[in-house]
C-alpha cells in the first residue's frame, strides 16, 4: 500500500491512488465533505473544471511542499498529493465562494421550477437549497430562448442550462456522431445543432440523464409529472445493444419513463440505449428487481420541496447551519 | 537619448525588408547563436538577461524556457502570442509593421534553443495587413536560408508559419491560443498540465509575446549580462510601452524600465503632456486589465516618491495604491472623462470577450456590465456601488482563466479609487448624462498623513 | 438555435481548394484540424459570409463534423454567419478609441449610411458595427474594412465621408 497517497479533507484522512483528484478522494469518504459536481461526471473524459461549484481551499499542498494554494481550486480537476490537507464545509471562505458560484448559476436560470419536469431531481435546485438562496439581487431581465425539439425524443430548453458541456462530451464520447454542440461565446452561448436536425443514434438519449438540470428532457416522458410523485423501481432486460440495467418510473401501473440507474451522485451506473429508454415503456417488457434505493441528499427522499424544510444536511452540520442561518431562521417561523 | 535595444533602427528607410535589415546588422544573432551557441547556451544568456515576458504576467522568459519538458521523440513547439488585443496595447501591431525581421530572428533563435522544427506566430485575425507583412518576411528569410533546412549549415531545420485568429480577445491568454490553434473554440484549458509538459497538440509548448521574442535578439548579440545592465532591479531592459488616450503624443516608445512616470508622459521625448492643455486626471498604466489610478497615485507613491516606469515600482502599494506593469498598454484619462463611462466600457469588453466556460466569469461579466451600464445611464442605486465591489470579488480568482480577475480588477479599483464619482452618478442622474464629474481632488498631492506604513 | 435563412448550394472556386491544400500542409500530418480558422477567413473572403453550406464543405474537406465548425465559426468575432454588406466598416468601440471620439464616428456613420449597427444599406454596398479594441488605440479612432482588413486611423467626420465616397465610386 506504500504508493496510496494520504489526503485530508475536513480534517478525514483518507488514502488513495495517486492521481486521484480531491473530488474523488472526498467521495471515497462520503457523506457531507463531499463538495458538490455540477459539470464534472467521472463517466465523461474531460469533463470538469467549468461550474467552480466543487471548489475548496487546500490548506497545505503537500507533505514535500506544505504550502497552501494561493486560490481556491476546483476539486474535481484538481490532483491529491501525498500529505495534502483540504478544506471544504469547514472552511467558511469556501462556502462563501460557492454560494457566490452558486448565484451566478441561478442569474439568468428561470424561476420555474414549479413547472419543470426536473424540480425534484435537479442538481441546481438541491444546490440552491442547501446554499439558501431564495432572492435574487440580479434584477435584469433574464437570457430567454425557445424550447425546442431536438428529433421526437429529446426536448431542449436552454433557458434552464449552466453548460456543464456534459451532454456535448456524451455525444462525443458515447454515440458514433456529434450533432449538437455550443455556439456562439460568453453569456451568449448555447447548446445547439445550428440548423434544424435531429439528434438521433442509438445512445443519444443519454444525454437526458447526464443533464444536471432540466435543460434536456425526455419527450416521451408520459403524463409529465413530479418525479416525486412517481416511484422509481430497478428492472432489466436482455438487451442487444446495452446492458439494460434501468430504472423505471411508475405513477401506479404506469411506467412514465425509463433512465438509467444513478449512484448517489446523481451520475448513470450505465449508459442505456435508445430503445430501452424510448421504447419499453410496458411492465411486460421488463423483468422488475425492486424498489430504487434514493440518496438521502436527493430532494425526492427528503421531500422538503413541498414543505420548504432545508435539507438535513444543513440541518445536521453547524458550519452549514451558520452559513444558511438566515434561511433557517426563515424555516423555523414558517 | 535612451537606448534603444528593439526599436533602433525603425526610422530607416526599407528596415522592413531582408536587405535593408541585414544592413542595419541583423540576423547576426542567427548566426551567432546557430554557429557558436549549444541550445542551452541560448537559454543560458536569456536568463542572465532577467528578460521577463512582455505578453503581461511578467514571468521570466529564461526561466520558463528552462521548464520546457524535453522527452525523446517527442515533438518541441515554440508559439509567439501576437493575440495583441488588451485595450490600451499595440505595441506588437507596431513591431511586426515596421520590423517584422526582428521578431522573425527572434523566432528562430528562441526556436533553436528550445529545439523546435516547427514554429507558429499566432496573429489576430484582424491584423491581416500585419499577417501578410510577415509572410512575406518569411519568404525573404527562406530565400536567404534563415529559415528551412540545415540552417547556415548548422543541422537545424525550422520552418515558421503564421497562424491567424478569429477575433477573440481570450486568444491572448496561452492555452486558449493553442486551442485555437488546434482549430477549435478559444477555450482555455484547465491547467495543470501547462504547455510546458503538454501545449499545441499534447507536445511540450512554450508561448510567447512578440516583444518577448524580439528581446532575444539583442540578448544574444550583446550578451545577457550586457542586457542586465539596462533597466532598473530586477526589471531589466527595455519596454515598449504603448500608449494611448488624452495625449499630445500617442504612440509606442521604447523607453528603459525605471523611467519615472511624470517624465514618460511629460517629457518631449516621450508623450508630450496632456492634450489640448488639459490636466490628468487618472491612468490605466498597463491594459485594461489593471487597476486604473488617479494621477496623484499615478505620478508619486503613497509615500511621496516618484513612481518609476518598472514591474515593482508600478505595483508598490499593492491593490491599495498600486497597479500593474501588464502589457504595457498606459492609457491617460483627461480631467473630462468619466471614470464611470469608462469603467462600464471596459466591464462590456470582458462580458463581450468571456469564453463562457466557468461560470463566475460568464454570468458576472455580464451582470457588472448591466449594473454600471444603469449607474452611467442616470438609473443607479447607492447599493449598486457596493454590489459591483461584491459581484467582483466573487469573479476574482474563483475562474479558470486570469480572464475573470482581469474583468474584477478593474471595476474594484475604479470604485476604490473613485468612489465619489460614482456616488455622485446616483445623487445627480440627470446631471451626469451630460456633464463630469471633472478633476475633483483626483491629482492632489498625496496628503502625508494619508502614508502608512506596511499596509 | 440560429435561424438560418435557406441553404443555397455554394461552389468553391479552384484558387480557393487550392488555398485550402497549402494551408493545410503547414501542419503536422493528423492535425489538419488547425487549418480550420484560415480556411474560414479564406471562405469569407471569397464568399462574404458563412452559409451553412459553405461551412458543410468545409467539414467536409477537412473530414470533420459539420458541428465543430459551427461551433467554432459562431466563438469568433470575424466570421460572419450573415450576409453582410459588400464593405463592412469595423469601428473600435473600445475604451482607449472612445477617450478621443469613437463614439462620435459611429453616430456619424449611422447617420451617413442610413442604416443602424448590423444592418445593411438598401443597395447593398455597406454595413457597419462596433468592434473590441483593434490594438491601434494610439491612432483613435479608427475602423478596418474585410476581407483584407484595410486599416482607417485618427478618423473625424470628414475623412469618414471621404471613404465613403471613395468606396461607393469603387
Ligand atoms: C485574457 C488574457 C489575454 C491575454 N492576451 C495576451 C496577448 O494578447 N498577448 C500576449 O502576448 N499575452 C497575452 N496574455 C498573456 C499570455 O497568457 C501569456 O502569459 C503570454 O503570452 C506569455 O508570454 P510572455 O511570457 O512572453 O509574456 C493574455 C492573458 C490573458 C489571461
Ligand atoms: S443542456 Fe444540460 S447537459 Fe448540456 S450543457 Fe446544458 S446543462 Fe449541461
Ligand atoms: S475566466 Fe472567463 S474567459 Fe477564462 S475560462 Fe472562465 S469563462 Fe472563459
Ligand atoms: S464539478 Fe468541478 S468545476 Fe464543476
Amino acid at each position: 500500500m506504500s504508493d496510496k497517497v494520504k489526503v485530508t479533507i475536513d480534517g478525514i484522512t483518507v488514502e488513495v491512488e495517486p492521481g486521484t483528484s480531491i473530488l474523488n478522494a472526498a467521495r471515497q469518504i462520503g457523506g457531507d465533505i463531499v463538495p458538490p459536481a455540477m459539470c464534472y461526471y467521472s463517466k465523461l473524459e474531460g469533463s470538469g473544471g467549468k461550474c467552480r461549484t466543487c471548489i475548496v481551499k487546500v490548506s497545505k499542498g503537500s507533505e514535500k511542499d506544505p504550502r497552501p494554494m494561493p486560490k481556491l481550486v476546483a476539486s474535481c480537476r484538481t490532483t491529491v498529493m501525498d500529505g495534502m490537507e483540504v478544506q471544504n464545509i469547514t472552511s467558511p471562505e469556501v462556502i462563501e465562494a460557492r454560494s457566490g458560484v452558486v448565484e451566478m448559476l441561478l442569474i439568468n436560470h428561470p424561476l420555474d421550477c414549479p413547472v419543470c419536469d426536473q424540480a425534484g431531481e435537479c442538481d441546481l435546485q438541491n444546490l440552491g437549497y442547501e446554499h439558501g438562496l431564495q432572492k435574487t439581487r440580479y434584477e435584469f431581465e433574464r437570457r430567454t430562448f425557445e424550447r425546442i425539439d431536438i428529433g421526437d425524443k429529446i426536448q431542449l430548453h436552454m433557458n434552464r442550462c449552466i453548460l456543464c458541456y456534459r451532454c456535448v462530451f456524451t455525444a462525443d464520447q458515447i454515440t458514433n456522431k456529434r450533432v449538437h454542440g455550443i455556439l456562439n461565446r460568453g453569456d451568449h452561448s448555447e447548446i445547439s445543432t445550428y440548423i434544424q436536425t435531429a439528434v438521433d443514434n442509438d445512445f443519444s438519449g443519454n444525454v437526458i440523464d447526464v443533464c444536471p438540470v432540466g435543460a434536456l428532457t425526455d419527450r416521451t416522458f408520459r403524463f409529465r409529472n413530479r418525479v416525486w410523485f412517481t416511484k422509481p423501481i430497478d428492472a432489466h432486460r436482455d438487451c442487444p445493444t446495452c446492458s439494460g440495467k434501468v430504472t423505471l418510473w411508475y405513477k401506479g401501473e404506469d411506467v412514465l419513463r425509463v433512465t438509467a440507474r444513478k449512484d448517489i451522485y446523481g451520475e448513470v451506473e450505465e449508459f442505456i440505449c435508445n430503445t430501452c429508454r424510448f421504447d419499453k415503456k410496458k411492465t411486460a417488457d421488463w423483468t422488475i428487481e425492486h424498489p430504487t434505493h434514493i440518496s438521502d441528499a436527493s430532494v425526492i427522499a427528503s421531500n422538503h420541496y413541498e414543505t420548504l424544510m432545508p435539507l438535513p444536511v444543513i440541518q445536521n452540520n453547524q458550519k452549514l447551519q451558520q452559513a444558511n442561518q438566515v434561511e433557517l431562521e426563515k424555516t423555523a417561523k414558517f | 537619448m535612451a537606448r534603444k535595444l528593439l526599436l533602433e533602427h525603425i526610422n530607416v528607410p526599407g528596415i522592413h525588408t531582408l536587405d535593408v535589415y541585414r544592413q542595419k546588422g541583423g540576423y547576426r544573432a542567427v548566426e551567432k547563436a546557430l554557429k557558436t551557441l549549444s541550445p542551452d547556451e541560448v537559454v543560458e544568456e536569456v536568463k542572465k538577461s532577467g528578460l521577463r515576458g512582455r505578453g503581461g504576467a511578467g514571468f521570466p522568459t529564461g526561466m520558463k524556457w528552462s521548464f520546457l519538458a524535453k522527452p525523446e521523440g517527442v515533438a518541441r513547439y515554440l508559439v509567439c502570442n501576437a493575440d495583441e488585443s488588451e485595450p490600451g496595447t499595440f505595441k506588437d501591431r507596431y513591431l511586426m509593421t515596421h520590423i517584422p525581421h526582428a521578431l522573425i530572428e527572434g523566432m528562430i533563435v528562441a526556436s533553436f534553443a528550445l529545439g523546435a522544427n516547427t514554429s507558429y506566430i499566432y496573429v489576430r485575425g484582424e491584423m491581416m495587413p500585419q499577417i501578410r507583412i510577415l509572410e512575406r518576411a518569411i519568404a525573404e528569410a527562406k530565400n536567404a536560408g534563415f529559415l528551412g533546412k540545415n540552417i547556415l549549415g548548422s543541422g537545424y531545420d525550422l520552418e515558421l508559419y503564421v497562424q491567424p485568429g478569429g477575433g477573440a480577445y481570450i486568444c491572448g491568454e496561452e492555452t486558449a491560443l493553442l486551442e485555437s490553434l488546434e482549430g477549435k473554440r478559444g477555450n482555455p484549458r484547465i491547467k495543470p498540465p501547462f504547455p510546458a509538459i503538454a501545449g499545441l497538440y499534447g507536445c511540450p509548448t512554450v508561448v510567447n509575446n512578440v516583444e518577448s521574442i524580439a528581446a532575444v535578439v539583442p540578448i544574444i548579440n550583446d550578451g545577457g549580462d550586457e542586457y542586465a545592465k539596462v533597466g532598473i532591479g530586477r526589471s531589466t531592459g527595455t519596454k515598449l510601452i504603448s500608449a494611448s488616450g488624452n495625449l499630445v503624443r500617442p504612440g509606442v516608445y521604447e523607453i528603459e524600465l525605471g523611467l519615472p512616470v511624470e517624465e514618460f508622459i511629460y517629457s518631449d521625448e516621450y508623450c508630450g503632456g496632456i492634450a489640448n492643455g488639459k490636466r490628468l486626471k487618472a491612468t490605466v498604466a498597463g491594459g485594461s486589465s489593471v487597476p486604473v489610478l488617479p494621477a496623484n497615485l499615478t505620478l508619486k507613491l503613497a509615500n511621496g516618491e516618484p513612481r518609476l516606469m518598472s514591474y515593482e515600482s508600478l505595483s508598490e502599494g499593492g491593490f491599495a495604491t498600486g497597479t500593474m506593469m501588464g502589457s504595457g498598454g498606459f492609457i491617460a484619462f483627461d480631467e473630462d472623462q468619466c471614470i464611470v463611462r469608462n469603467t462600464w466600457n471596459f466591464a462590456r469588453f470582458y462580458h463581450h470577450e468571456s469564453c463562457g466556460q466557468c461560470s463566475p466569469c460568464r454570468e458576472g461579466t455580464g451582470w457588472m456590465e448591466k449594473v454600471l451600464h444603469r449607474l452611467e445611464y442616470g438609473h443607479g442605486k447607492m447599493s449598486d456601488i457596493d454590489l459591483l465591489v461584491d459581484v467582483s470579488k466573487k469573479i476574482e480568482g474563483n475562474t479558470i482563466c486570469p480572464l475573470g480577475d482581469a474583468a474584477a480588477w478593474p471595476v474594484a479599483s475604479a470604485i476604490r479609487h473613485f468612489r465619489d464619482e460614482f456616488e455622485w452618478h446616483v445623487k445627480e442622474p440627470v446631471k451626469s448624462l451630460d456633464t463630469n464629474y471633472g478633476l475633483a481632488n483626483y491629482a492632489e498631492p498625496i496628503a502625508k498623513a494619508e502614508v502608512t506604513t506596511g499596509n | 438555435m440560429l435561424k438560418v435563412e435557406e441553404q443555397q448550394p455554394v461552389e468553391f472556386s479552384a484558387a480557393l481548394i487550392e488555398k485550402f491544400d497549402e494551408i493545410i500542409s503547414r501542419y503536422p500530418q493528423g492535425k489538419h484540424k488547425s487549418a480550420l480558422l484560415p480556411m474560414l477567413h479564406e471562405t469569407q473572403a471569397e464568399l462574404g459570409w458563412l452559409s451553412t453550406s459553405a461551412m458543410d464543405k468545409v467539414a467536409a474537406h477537412l473530414d470533420i463534423l459539420p458541428i465543430e465548425v459551427y461551433e467554432v465559426a459562431s466563438f469568433y468575432s470575424m466570421y460572419f454567419l450573415r450576409p453582410q454588406g459588400k464593405y463592412v466598416l469595423e469601428v473600435c468601440r473600445t475604451g482607449p478609441c472612445c477617450l478621443v471620439g469613437a463614439e462620435k464616428i459611429m453616430n456619424h456613420i449611422e447617420q451617413s449610411l442610413g442604416v443602424k449597427e448590423g444592418e445593411v444599406t438598401p443597395d447593398g454596398l455597406f454595413s457597419w458595427r462596433g468592434v473590441e479594441c483593434l490594438a491601434a488605440c494610439g491612432y483613435g479612432p479608427v475602423l478596418q474594412i474585410g476581407p483584407e482588413y484595410t486599416f482607417y486611423e485618427n478618423l473625424d467626420a470628414q475623412k469618414v465621408d471621404e471613404l465613403i465616397q471613395d468606396l461607393r465610386k469603387k
